[in-house]
């Protein structure tokens, strides 16, 4: 039955990444002109003019002649066997570029996602526990202005404060000496030491809803009967509410991962951009800038894949730790 | 049938309403006889009234739209004119008992600041001179014409001697007052906010309704579009969007198709909302009366189900705009959304987005404080609102 569910769901993916391949397709079209004519815009500038012959070739080169359905197909097929083209930019294959900062969009996302629970989980019981104590108006007052910080505000914010009170340039995922550096024990602690950074930027807003969710779930719980009997029974106070009201409140929590995600890995492109972090969001910003098309193609497809697998990640363990969901 | 019922309330007035009119009393002062009696709208206004920070937060807006409004008023200067003398002028604090030689006075003026620049780093600093800035209210200025059409010269708070500066809220990197800046800024901020709202309306109480009130096939592929726009990563599809503009529109056309980028992904929460709404709803026994009465579909919509469904949307709306203004901010942030001559909250921003500046002058944060203002104001008037779109409930 479970097997079933999830079979299901992956499958469900399949036209759901097409319509995705489709949009992300037509986006990176949707700019007037194409590579070659800012290309040609930008040798212009330095007084360096390509004949016609050789602009027709380097379209033939990079098929930017053919219709579009054909350059879509093409694409698509050549993706099916991992290989997203080349970025006419950096003049290299799109794969050399991509998979680093993906893995480490990845690993900021998921650090972020540990985070905002580790923090969100004990607050948000908290404030339902004690309701309209000072501890809750608290929680909730940096909650609202959590959410109502856009990410770039709060990492411009702290970079201030970075630089005036600390005297420190906090941007950035490595040191400069590890930044070119291979992979290392070093340049591993080094990561460490600067995460918490973004962590902190991409976390509150999550952290803010998540405690707001965790709160309301809990508060709806907290007074149905079977607390009271666990009560009358005799159980710890502490007992009775973590094993009893917190593991039914909790679902609704976990299913947040669904859409905590997505956002997450939005919100890491605004913030990378900002603190320059080496993630997905700066060169794909460059490359949607200047037409890289496969470049930019390529980051929006995984973008969505990734924020797809979260929700499919939620689903699934929806599913598998609350047995009232039915798999329909 | 009453008055209520007729509206479709979800539920009947349920047998705690004494305990809430008495304490409902105790607040706002009205009488259980008077609670009987009220009407769905008179009782939601009763409901919001008791959300403080609602109220105040509905205030916040209504000053913030206000201002953004009478811009050209309000603020003292062009937002565009450049003065090399006053680059990073820091913010003047307006005073208003002034003690000079012929004794107390009430009339409002700023100490003046004198550039200097530091002989050995070329740095430059702003030290008070100890003269004062008189200033006046409705005074002369500028000229302008507000709302491009009625040209008037009279400001809100302008300098006596019209060549003296007054930078309330300091000066950006042209010497440009801020202060007029950010109430130009609030202008757009706000109003993209709304217009983006009143596209995701019409797209989602549309395809919401639709979906909610046919079921079926028509719900099923509705729903799926809305999953599949929910779960597309807004800020790649946004940067996307907005990289394809042609930087060279004019701003009009700018602003036009931000809002509409905007809205995209602001309907799909709605249309949620309303389908649910309908579903619920399509079976109730008000609208089964009115089936079988041989009301017309059409009717049976605008007449008996979006009444009641109005408050809901309005709540909805509301805890949308806030979302509207920070894609607005982050796109311009970022230079992808509106771009100067423009001036957006965002725009504002992106002068901020260098470490250097914003540690010479941390003013320029000033539009950010405006924006988490709005945002926590709409924020909070939504959740009033969503509690008092169902005054019946608990």
């Amino acid at each position: 039955m479970i097997w079933r569910y999830i079979l299901k769901r992956v499958l469900w993916m399949i036209p759901f990444m097409f319509g995705v391949s489709v949009v992300s397709f037509l986006l990176i079209q949707a700019p007037p002109g194409d590579f070659l004519t800012t290309y040609i815009a930008k040798l212009g500038e330095s007084n360096e003019l390509l004949d016609q012959a050789t602009i027709d070739n380097l379209r033939a080169r990079f098929g930017l002649d053919q219709p579009l359905y054909v350059q879509y197909f093409k694409w698509v097929g050549n993706l099916l066997q991992g290989d997203f083209g080349m970025s006419f930019e950096w003049r290299q294959p799109v794969n050399e570029l991509v998979w680093e900062r993906m893995a480490l969009t990845l690993l900021v996302s998921m650090a972020t996602l540990l985070f905002t629970w580790a923090i969100a989980f004990p607050i948000g019981v908290y404030s339902a526990v004690y309701k309209y104590s000072i501890g809750d108006y608290i929680a909730t007052m940096i909650g609202f202005i959590g959410l109502a910080t856009p990410n770039f505000l709060l990492a411009l914010v702290l970079m201030y404060i970075g630089v005036v009170y600390f005297g420190s340039d906090v941007g950035g995922l490595f040191s400069p000496e590890y930044q070119n550096a291979p992979w290392s024990w070093g340049k591993v602690v080094d990561l460490i030491n600067h995460l918490w950074l973004p962590m902190v930027v991409l976390g509150t807003s999550a952290t803010a809803s998540l405690i707001r969710i965790m709160r309301a779930n809990l508060l709806d719980e907290l007074h149905k009967p079977y607390v009271d009997t666990a009560r009358a029974k005799g159980l710890s106070e502490f007992w009775l509410i973590m094993k009893y009201p917190v593991r039914v409140a909790l679902n609704p929590f976990i299913s947040t991962i669904g859409w905590v995600l997505p956002n997450l890995v939005s919100g890491a492109v605004i913030t990378a951009i900002v603190l320059s972090l080496p993630l997905a969001g700066p060169l794909m910003l460059q490359a949607l800038l200047s037409q890289d098309m496969y470049l930019a193609g390529a980051f929006v497809l995984l973008l969505s894949l990734l924020t797809v697998i979260g929700m499919l990640i939620s689903d699934i363990l929806l599913v598998l730790l609350d047995p009232r969901v039915r798999y329909d | 049938m009453t008055d209520q019922q007729a509206q479709g309330a979800p539920q009947p007035v349920e047998d705690n309403t004494p305990a809430v009119g008495a304490s409902a009393k105790a607040v706002i002062g009205y009488s259980e006889q008077e609670y009987a009696v009220a009407s769905q709208w008179q009782l939601t206004r009763w409901a919001f009234r008791r959300h403080k920070l609602a109220v105040v937060s509905l205030w916040i807006i209504v000053t913030l739209y206000v201002l953004s409004i009478f811009a050209e008023f309000v603020a003292p200067f062009d937002p565009t004119q450049q003065n090399r003398r006053a680059v990073y002028h820091p913010p003047q604090m307006i005073h208003f008992i002034d003690r000079g030689e012929d004794g107390l006075r009430l009339r409002p003026y700023v100490y003046e600041m004198d550039r200097q620049r530091d002989p050995r780093t070329l740095a430059v600093t702003y030290v008070p001179s100890g003269e004062k800035t008189y200033l006046t209210f409705f005074g002369k200025g500028d000229e302008y014409k507000l709302w491009g059409v009625i040209p008037s010269t009279r400001h809100l708070l302008v300098p006596v001697n019209k060549r003296d500066g007054f930078y309330l809220f300091g000066a950006d990197r042209l010497g440009r007052d801020m202060f007029s800046r950010v109430i130009y800024g609030t202008r757009i901020s706000m109003s993209i906010g709304l217009v983006g709202v009143a596209i995701s309306l019409v797209l989602g109480v549309v395809l919401g309704g639709i979906s909610g009130y046919y079921g079926g096939r028509v719900d099923a592929v509705i729903q799926r579009l809305i999953e599949f726009v929910l779960s597309l990563p807004t800020i790649p599809i946004w940067l996307a969007l907005a990289a394809a503009l042609p930087p060279d529109w004019p701003i009009y056309q700018q602003y036009f198709v931000i809002t509409l980028i905007v809205s995209l992904v602001g309907w799909t929460e709605l249309g949620r909302v309303v389908r649910g709404r309908f579903l619920a709803m399509k079976n109730e026994d008000f609208v089964i009366a009115a089936r079988l009465d041989g009301a017309s579909e059409w009717r049976i919509i605008w007449r008996h189900m979006l009444p009641s469904l109005s408050s809901h949307i309005i709540a909805s709306l509301t805890l949308a705009v806030p979302l509207m203004i920070l894609a607005e901010t982050g796109l311009s942030f970022l230079g992808l959304g509106l771009t100067p001559p423009a001036i957006s909250w965002g725009v504002l921003l992106k002068e901020a987005q260098n470490i250097v500046s914003i540690s010479q002058a941390p003013w320029l944060f000033i539009p950010g404080g405006f924006v988490v203002l709005a945002v926590l104001a709409f924020n909070f008037l939504g959740d009033g609102m969503r509690d008092a779109a169902d005054p019946y409930g608990h």
